[in-house]
């Protein structure tokens, strides 16, 4: 410190500060999109350091598929509870019920495209101007692309072509009413700088990012936790292995990787040496095209 | 480790996206499945290879006319640094995606066809890297395989060039001959410029001193948010929470707040909720003062010793960025770091043709894509740095009121 130079995880801890404050600063009822997985815990745990000791100038928001790891939603629990700040939940469940949507069929029949109605609702029910969610760009071609500040409009769509152009550290969070805006504060962060931040500051995880006993079915080279939400089919291949989780989605479309890693260290160790992408290794639904989140984004997806 | 970010500009003729595909693959940030990806992608097109380019053309839109149209942010470390390269379009229809790709540089890689040497689009890249006061430049002479990399191609766009940068005052300005496709001098120094004594490229981009382009001396910390618990235990808490954008505060260092002109003392500082002695930027931190006086959103805390420019009327160089045109005598929002007034756009002094720097007669219409002097006029004082001086409060955008787009880059003269 005496030096007057900052590593590059206090740069991206003071940017990332710095995009929370300006949501802080520009919206009347913004919100924090809350899942349970490591990006967006590390978004909580810089809202303490960008807002304690006054409480959060949002509520966290989970969207539940009801497809969600227990491990995950405990821990989600917990951490609202601990840190004295108000979680709203709301259910696909409830959305596919209410607005009579067909559930999607198949072996890993995902809710992951629901999730969209009811994030809608769930934005329109409360007028959030702003959902504050854990994107990076490192993780996907489309979102390399997408502004930290990104509106959509009352249809919560993003539209690529129509972006504000996004100068210096200046976030232009102007919109209509109707309209909202996706505010992304750690777009900079690569998967290992997330890992790297949260062995640093000793942050604590849902238990199934570490290696664990799952019974697991072998699908096209990934596996796939077994849960009454998977199909089982007599010539499927089922194994109890020791995995663990490199995110946490829904149990219908997060594949696990074999691991034998128990901390951080290890983990990071294993994320250094590995040969495939975050999502490449374990999102089943990405696969489908070379679009798939471009257009799922276009249509509301966050 | 410290971070790195730098624009590379370029067209795809010149193989901007095969040279950042060929950093991220020989860095090895790009992954097994991402590759794959790739290969089945190349596999429609006709020549075969793969095409490094696809890593970094993200829209749909972008892949099927082969053309970067908008800024992408792409990722790679190395064990010395951390990388951030924007990758922004070329041409001269997208030169507002390449000035905000610019914003946020600390570099600019500046690629030339060594078969064509210095063409328009080289002087438009270099003119819009000076206008961004971007610190450093490397000039990277592409395509060396095409031209057997011969030296005297190679020298003979260095003096060209070095004639451009002294046009426009570039200093830091480093050369290095390159063949993107073959990934010679990219990572490791190719046999092929055994006339070449420099380091590779990516050396380059580890070794190059970013940590001094950071302003220590003029203490600017523009006011985002007011923490205010209202608790009982901390009834009188009141923090001004923001991001030291530059300079360095001391608890006890006497503060004016701009534009008022207040004065006060910092009682004390925080950074991450700890209690510091000092804090500087780029940290974000929370100020506390020792008198209980008006500060909000939008107001500057400086030190005493060191006043910004206040004014309600601001010379700029302004890029237009909308295709509406700009209109004169309208009513824009202006916004300069947490700072929102209104403003009005008086006079249009002349526009800066971005191919050769030099002032044309004001247009009737400043279109999109336009670069030009005004006067800007806004209904409060603006504390405010000249651009070239402390490009983090000299930068300012215009935003339409009705559409709430941002129209308008304004480096402040």
């Amino acid at each position: 410190m005496s030096n007057y130079r900052l590593n590059y995880l206090d740069q991206l801890e003071s940017e990332s500060i710095h995009i929370l404050r300006e949501v802080a600063g520009q919206f009347e009822r913004p919100a924090l999109l809350f899942s349970g997985g490591k990006d967006s815990i590390t978004l909580v745990h810089l809202a303490l350091k960008a807002f304690r000791p006054g409480k959060f100038p949002f509520p966290l928001v989970h969207i539940d598929t009801g497809h969600n790891f227990q491990e995950a939603l405990d821990y989600r629990d917990a951490l609202a509870e601990s840190i004295g700040e108000k979680l709203i939940v709301r259910h696909v469940a409830d959305t596919i019920q209410a607005k009579k949507l067909t559930e999607p069929k198949g072996k890993f029949a995902s809710r992951n495209a629901l999730q969209t109605y009811t994030l809608l609702d769930t934005i329109e029910e409360f007028q959030f101007d702003a959902c504050i969610g854990g994107a990076r760009r490192d993780e996907e071609k489309a979102r390399a692309k997408e502004r930290i500040f990104s509106v959509r409009d009352e249809f919560g769509q993003w539209n690529p072509k129509l972006q504000r152009p996004e100068l210096w550290n200046t976030y232009n969070g102007r919109i209509d009413k109707g309209e909202n805006v996706r505010a992304f504060p750690i777009s900079n962060w690569t998967e290992l700088d997330i890992w790297n931040y949260i062995r640093r500051e000793k942050i604590a995880l849902p238990s199934i990012y570490f290696a664990h006993e799952r019974e697991v079915l072998e699908y096209e080279g990934q596996l796939v936790a077994v849960s009454e939400f998977v199909d089982l089919e007599p010539t499927d291949k089922v194994s109890t292995k020791r995995v663990r989780y490199r995110t946490v989605g829904d149990m219908t479309c997060t594949a696990a990787v074999e691991s034998s890693a128990s901390n951080i260290d290890d983990i990071i160790s294993e994320i250094i040496a590995t040969k495939t992408s975050e999502r490449g290794e374990t999102r089943i639904d990405d696969k489908v095209s070379e679009a798939a989140m471009e257009d799922r984004k276009k249509n509301g997806y966050f | 480790m410290d971070i790195l970010r730098f624009i590379t500009a370029g067209s795809v003729d010149d193989g901007k996206s095969t040279l950042i595909g060929r950093l991220l693959y020989d860095s090895k940030s790009i992954m097994i499945d991402q590759l794959e990806a790739i290969e089945k992608q190349t596999k429609n097109r006709d020549d075969g290879e793969i095409d490094l380019a696809l890593l970094t053309d993200g829209l749909r839109a972008e892949r099927e006319q082969g053309i970067t149209i908008d800024v992408a942010y792409k990722y790679f470390s190395t064990p010395k640094r951390k990388f951030i390269i924007a990758d922004a379009p070329g041409h001269i229809q997208y030169t507002r995606n390449m000035v905000t790709g610019a914003s946020n540089s600390d570099l600019a890689i500046i690629l030339i066809d060594a078969r064509h040497g210095v063409v328009e689009q080289t002087r438009r890249h270099s003119i819009i890297a000076s206008l961004l006061n971007i610190p450093r430049v490397i000039v990277a002479v592409n395509k060396m395989d095409l031209v057997n990399f011969s030296q005297d191609v190679y020298n003979n766009i260095l003096i060209d060039y070095a004639a451009v940068a002294q046009t426009l005052g570039l200093k830091n300005v480093t050369y290095i001959p390159i063949s993107a496709l073959n990934g010679d001098n990219i990572v490791e120094a190719s046999t092929h410029f055994s006339w070449y004594d420099g380091k590779p490229l990516l050396q380059i981009l580890e070794e190059v001193p970013i940590y001094n382009d950071i302003n220590l001396t003029d203490a600017r910390f523009p006011v985002q948010y007011v923490i205010r618990p209202q608790t009982e235990a901390l009834h009188d808490y009141r923090g001004y929470a923001g991001k030291i954008v530059s300079g360095i505060y001391r608890k006890g260092d006497a503060i004016t707040i701009q534009p008022s002109g207040i004065s006060s003392t910092i009682s004390a500082i925080e950074v991450g909720g700890i209690e510091v002695a000092e804090a500087f930027a780029p940290q974000s931190a929370v100020l506390h003062l020792t008198d209980d006086v008006d500060v909000s959103r939008g107001d500057l805390i400086t030190l005493t010793d060191n006043a910004p420019q206040v004014s309600n009327e601001l010379e700029v160089l302004l890029c237009w960025m909308d295709s509406k045109p700009l209109q004169v005598g309208s009513k824009y929002q202006l916004q300069i770091n947490s700072r929102l007034v209104r403003a009005v756009v008086k006079e249009v002094q002349y526009k800066v043709n971005v191919n050769s720097l030099l002032q044309e007669a004001a247009p009737e219409k400043v279109q999109l894509n336009d670069i030009i002097k005004a006067t800007i006029k806004t209904a409060a004082p603006i504390p405010y740095d000249s651009y070239q001086h402390l490009r983090v409060n000299g930068g300012a955008i215009l935003i339409d009121e009705t559409s709430h787009v941002t129209v308008g880059a304004c480096m402040i003269q």
